[in-house]
């Protein structure tokens, strides 16, 4: 097999408007930040996707793992007092 | 501790039409199967971009090579989108170059076919473009995440590419009576290729029977056939095109067309390395990769020094 490398893998992420969250779109393979950003703008966005990218390098990436869903997410399942819904505000008082 | 079972994990997860994504469980033949498909896909664009490229210098004017870029960088971009999404099953590109390079690799029987004319980037546009469209629709809903997201960005950018073939042929058809038959002789060439490409029959489909039960499919290949002529038969119409079927002819009973089977032993020749263009294919893909080599190398090299810079610094 070839030895030729397409270099790391990174991750892209678009900014479609001002003041909106980065949102993941994909991945790529380049072999410097740079390179990376121009390879974004080329494949992510043509069709004015966005205004504005990230790239990460993936090997930066932290994730949970999915065999650990339930112990992981498991200490907020149980406290429903931190949603709003969980207050009785009397009628009449108005938007709360 | 709870024991978890993977394998009922996996099958819940696909019979309540959840996603399955890179970090999930999922048994091996489910991975093999989607490292087959996505990277034999991702081929396909790769492929794809030689017919129409053949074309890019010859573009009859400005506006035409305009678009006729667009389209093939897109193309090489769908390629680009699907290597990793297969990448996220634990394969690597290199992998999947060689395999193609080597010829081990399958790609879409369809871009072995040569594109003799300009009215066949009209065809292929409008015709190919369409077929790949209706399969691809379809994915947009498959099982595993990467791939449907990969999808759904394809199919966005895929109706330009089919609109802009029908554009072309519309131009021809009511144009002079050369470029009518340019556009008939056209049709003629393309039009049982593009039924192969919604693969074998279903009763001989070797691969669809896990696909369905996995959720990677969800429609079969005469399912989707069958649509695409219903679809595409009112286009035909339109140009004032005749298609290359006698059988073709509509049928009130089953609401659809009835219509002929493609040769499906050249099909079969086709897809073992004997069609029109195959060897061509692999020749321009293998140079065009050999040429760039000094580039990857120079990169590489490139990306090290800077690194050893920002180290040092």
């Amino acid at each position: 097999m070839s030895k030729d490398s397409q270099g790391p893998m990174w991750e892209v992420f678009v900014q479609k408007k001002a003041g909106q969250p980065f949102v993941h779109c994909g991945n790529l393979h380049a072999y410097d930040k740079e390179m990376a950003l121009q390879n974004a703008r080329d494949l992510y966005t043509r069709r004015g996707e966005g205004m504005a990218l990230w790239v990460v390098p993936s090997s930066a990436i932290v994730s949970s793992s999915p065999e650990d869903m339930g112990s992981f997410f498991e200490p907020s399942n149980d406290k429903i007092y931190r949603h709003p819904t969980f207050y009785q505000i009397p009628d009449g008082v108005g938007h709360m | 501790m709870e024991v978890i079972n993977f394998e009922e994990l996996f099958e819940s997860k696909l019979a309540k039409n959840d996603i399955i994504e890179p970090k999930d469980w999922m048994p091996d033949n489910y991975r093999k199967h989607l490292i087959r498909q996505i990277s034999q896909h991702a081929h396909s664009e790769i492929v794809g971009m030689l017919p129409e490229g053949n074309w890019i210098t010859r573009a009859p004017s400005l506006r035409a090579k305009l678009v006729l870029l667009a389209k093939v960088q897109d193309e090489g971009g769908h390629g680009l989108y699907l290597y990793t999404a297969a990448e996220s099953l634990g394969t690597s590109r290199d992998e999947m170059l060689d395999a193609l390079l080597t010829g081990k690799a399958k790609y879409s029987s369809i871009f072995n076919y040569p594109t003799l004319t300009w009215a066949d980037v009209g065809a292929v546009g409008w015709l190919v473009d369409g077929a790949a469209i209706m399969n691809q629709v379809m994915l947009q809903r498959t099982s595993y995440g990467p791939y449907a997201r990969a999808m759904v960005r394809i199919c966005k950018e895929e109706s330009f590419h089919q609109r802009q073939g029908y554009e072309l042929m519309t131009h021809l058809a009511f144009g002079t009576p050369a470029q009518k038959e340019m556009a008939q002789d056209a049709l003629n060439r393309w039009w049982f290729p593009t039924l192969m490409m919604f693969g074998p029959p279903d009763i001989e489909s070797p691969n669809s029977e896990n696909a369905l039960k996995w959720r990677i499919k969800r429609e079969t290949n005469d399912e989707l056939r069958q649509r695409f002529v219903n679809q595409t038969m009112p286009q035909i119409e339109y140009l004032g095109l005749t298609v290359p079927d006698k059988n073709l002819k509509w049928n009130e009973a089953k609401n659809g067309f009835d219509f002929s089977e493609p040769d499906w032993t050249e099909f079969k020749a086709v897809i073992k390395g004997n069609g029109p263009c195959n060897k061509e294919r692999l020749a321009s893909r293998n140079k065009s990769h050999s040429e760039g080599a000094w580039v990857r190398e120079a990169a590489t090299a490139y990306a090290k020094k800077q690194n050893e810079n920002y180290e040092a610094a």
